[in-house]
């Protein structure tokens, strides 16, 4: 295995949504999608909503199961395949290969923004006050005033939220990192940001696979865009 | 089974009375056989609870039905057997109960501790020292030590058979927690030859070291509950403490008022109602020793006591010799002997916190 | 490599239990690895309780078996184990919170005695000792130090409930076993149990088996879940792929009834 083997490997994936409340009505969201994805490249998943972009990057990370095809991801020495992987395997590959930024950050009642942020990197051994410290950087460079660190999010407006999401998302390091619409609900300034945030990963070497509605951002991270309608037409 | 009289047919020369005759010790030979049986057991296995088929006695639970069966059981026709209540050999359950074994064991009976070869005791041990040629009989209203904190007694017996007895300690705890010490004075629970964990019956704990290494054999009797359990002769009886609050017993500001006496279980007794009273020893068979030997205390009279023929001949009949009447009376307001039972037993009188009165 | 870490805590194999002809649980099986949270989840009735009681050996199984690694690292049969063996595990290496916190907790014994009893259990004899650690615990689940000498039935339901938590995890067992912990709290005292139970478990590294009916407790708590309905697991995975890619019918109907949170 050498560094320019792919990091993901995506073959003959297919899925159909059954929903069993709708009278078993069928749902296709991809068939026979392939692609790689290397170190240190971005890759924009492209097409018109409802192609099944967000449902296949959800089946990368494990999100949504594989009805048939494979998923490959390099996990140090190891290849897993997400299709098939052990629960538990797939959480050790979440854990330590593979980061996923959301749309939409999912609060946990209690727990300040700068905890929110911060804890990944105390999942990974990181001493507390030092992932603290990261944290409010991150948090700071992404314009997030320092009144706001030690509250809950879940009353912070859609962008702060974001903010705090894209944070806890891209803290740690992760060599492949998922992201949906990292910023959807940004202004001009902190889409700047996590442009920046972004090269930053990829020169780490970090492989991204994305979904970027905005073209700009696109234009700006993006090596390469693959067009999911070709996986939907075939489905 | 339960037919103690062996009602003879015949009648008294004087009245129209049938005569009663009682087999030796009121019970028959096979209950207290039965008895035997669970005591051996007991002996065997020291501060277990051995179940037995308790009898329904001429008396009310509280009032000793436990004590009496396992008295009954072991007193044989040249026992000399001494009853206290609560240290007093003149109390009315104890006067009761010596009389119901005059009259259906027709034993000797005496006030002497030294003279006893069989003690039965409610609430106290005596203050003299016990002999190899000794039993001790406790009545025991609840013999269950776990009882008021697991009401389950399938889970007690789970709890002793494990020896899980961490939740003892609990009741400590909250004992120091709430009180600033432990304040359990009486019923305080004991380990047993390091296994088994004993209610010791209401006693206080002043007198609980007096358990340990004891040369006479001590027997338990539960009527009620209908359990036997013993302390066989030099066992170590360990009360339950925590490092930081090791055991202690009572101690008493003043001596006996009566006989100057000193390191003994005092009670406290009402002179007046304008708030005089004594302390005086709670075992009155010690006192008048005492008072006999000429230590006199504060309050006490030089030549005081009582004499000391105090053995009383066994009777030879089972004849009512005296007009019956109701058996015991509370004839004390020390005494209420029908009060130890479920309410959980309110200590003896007298009974103080650990310190002075 | 396999690393003490990757080997399951503890194995349940077909598994059932049935109550007379009724069937409490059917055929289960499963694994629960060190530190790691599974949620059983499925309505009243689906038998997830009665999984519960199996696994924890407070019900014998009608049949399979349920096997236990002890801290000597050795895999045990949880039935061949003697009752004083399984009774020492369970109130040392393994912690039990109820829904009823009268079920779980002495009602008549102070905040530190609750506490403190599985330490005197365990046979610590030093008071001092005994109230510092308990102190230390109440401090734990957010209980003030003040209120160590009042009993639970003074206390309110999520107070009661962090108390329960406490006691359990007073000697830091490895695996705990929640029935509906949350069930009956108001929401925000609910949150701030949640957030208690989660910060605990990573914290300690805990191993739990969470029994609930909400799915939003599974979601926050748990990393994988078990789906059951008539006594039978008929769904597992990770905890964002069952809820959020369901498969079978009654899954689906599950998540799809969950008020959006």
């Amino acid at each position: 295995m050498t560094q320019t083997d792919p990091i993901l490997t995506v073959a003959g994936l297919s899925k159909t949504f059954i929903l069993h409340l709708r009278e078993g009505a069928r749902l296709p969201v991809v068939a026979g999608a392939g692609f790689e994805l290397h170190a240190g490249e971005c890759v924009a998943l492209g097409g018109p909503s409802g192609a099944g972009k967000s449902s296949l990057l959800k089946m990368v990370y494990g999100n949504y199961r594989v009805d048939a095809g494979t998923i490959q991801v390099r996990d140090g020495d190891e290849t897993v395949d997400v299709a098939t992987a052990d629960p538990r395997r797939l959480i050790r590959l979440r854990g330590q290969t593979m980061g996923y930024v959301s749309q939409f950050l999912r609060v946990i009642p209690r727990v300040g923004a700068l905890d929110v942020v911060a804890e990944p990197l105390i999942g990974d051994g990181v001493a507390r006050e030092e992932a603290t410290a990261r944290a409010g950087a991150l948090l700071a460079r992404l314009n997030l005033p320092e009144r706001l660190w030690q509250l809950p999010p879940a009353t912070f407006s859609g962008g702060e939220q974001q903010r705090v999401n894209i944070a806890r998302g891209l803290i740690a390091h992760r060599p492949l990192l998922l992201m949906d619409e990292p910023t959807a609900s940004l202004d001009a300034a902190n889409r700047a940001v996590v442009v920046e945030l972004i090269e930053e990963k990829k020169r780490a070497g970090v492989g991204i696979l994305g979904i970027f509605h905005d073209a700009e951002v696109r234009e700006a991270v993006c090596d390469r865009v693959i067009d999911v309608t070709e996986f939907a037409r075939a489905a | 089974m339960n037919a103690p009289l062996l009602a003879t047919g015949t009648t008294s020369t004087t009245g129209a009375m049938p005569e009663i005759r009682y087999n030796f010790a009121y019970l028959d030979e096979q209950t207290k056989r039965m008895i035997r049986r669970a005591i051996l057991k007991a002996i065997a296995i020291p501060g277990y609870q051995v179940p037995f088929a308790a009898r329904e006695m001429p008396m009310p639970y509280g009032w000793g039905t436990g004590g009496v069966q396992v008295t009954a059981a072991v007193l044989g026709p040249d026992d000399v057997l001494k009853v206290i209540d609560q240290g007093a050999d003149d109390t009315t359950n104890a006067v009761a109960i010596r009389g119901f074994f005059e009259k259906t064991a027709r034993v000797a009976t005496t006030t002497v501790t030294t003279q006893a070869t069989v003690i039965q005791t409610r609430h106290r041990i005596p203050e003299t020292a016990l002999s190899e040629n000794q039993i001790l009989v406790y009545q025991v209203p609840i013999p269950e030590p776990l009882r008021f904190l697991e009401p389950r007694e399938t889970e007690t017996r789970q709890l002793h058979a494990l020896a899980e007895y961490g939740l003892m300690h609990v009741k400590l705890y909250e004992d120091i927690a709430r009180h600033g010490h432990i304040a359990t004075t009486y019923a305080y629970p004991v380990e047993v030859a390091g296994r088994y964990v004993m209610d010791p019956s209401p006693i206080p704990k002043f007198d609980n070291p007096k358990m340990d290494d004891c040369p006479a054999l001590q027997l338990f009797g539960a009527g009620r509950e209908k359990r036997i359990y013993a302390i066989p002769p030099h066992t170590r009886v360990r009360s339950l403490d925590f490092e930081d609050h090791p055991f202690k017993v009572q101690r008493f500001a003043k001596p006996c008022a009566l006989c100057a006496a000193t390191g003994v279980y005092l009670d406290e007794v009402i002179l007046d109602d304008r708030g005089g009273r004594m302390f005086v020893c709670s075992d009155t068979d010690y006192c008048n020793t005492r008072q006999a030997q000429g230590h006199v205390g504060e309050l006490g009279v030089p030549g005081g006591g009582f004499p000391q023929n105090a053995v009383m001949p066994g009777r030879n009949s089972g004849i009512h010799d005296v007009p019956p009447s109701h058996p015991v009376q509370d004839v004390d307001p020390r005494v209420k002997p029908g009060d130890d039972g479920i309410s959980g037993g309110t200590p003896p009188a007298g009974m103080t916190r650990e310190g002075t009165i | 490599m396999i690393t003490q870490h990757d080997q399951p805590l503890l194995i349940a194999e077909g598994l059932s239990k049935n109550y007379g002809a009724r069937i409490g649980c059917r055929d289960v099986s499963l694994a629960v690895h060190p530190g790691e949270v599974l949620a059983v989840v499925g309505e009243s009735g689906s038998g997830k309780s009665t999984l519960l009681g199996v696994l924890s050996t407070e019900l014998a199984p009608s049949a399979g078996r349920v096997s236990y690694r002890m801290r000597d690292g050795r895999m045990a049969d949880l039935a061949s184990l003697g009752a004083a063996e399984r009774r020492l595990l369970m109130r040392t290496d393994w912690g039990f919170v109820r829904q009823n916190p009268a079920e779980g907790l002495r009602m008549a014994v102070s905040a530190g005695g609750n506490v403190g009893e599985r330490l005197m259990a365990v046979g610590w004899r030093h008071y001092g000792n005994i109230r510092a650690e308990a102190l230390d615990w109440l401090a734990k689940v957010e209980i003030a130090g003040d209120r160590i000498d009042d009993d639970p039935r003074a206390f309110s339901g999520g107070m009661r409930q962090r108390l329960q938590i406490a006691r359990n995890l007073v000697t830091r067992p490895r695996l705990v076993f929640m029935d509906e912990p949350t069930g009956g709290l108001d929401v925000s005292v609910q949150a701030r149990l949640l957030d208690l139970i989660r910060g605990l478990v990573a914290e300690l590294g805990l191993a739990v088996v969470i029994v609930t009916h909400d799915l939003a407790v599974a979601r926050l708590l748990s990393h994988r879940m078990v789906v059951m309905r008539h006594g039978r697991v008929i769904e597992t995975g990770i905890t964002d792929q069952v809820l959020d890619d369901p498969r079978e019918p009654y899954t689906q109907l599950l998540v799809s009834s969950v008020l959006a949170a």
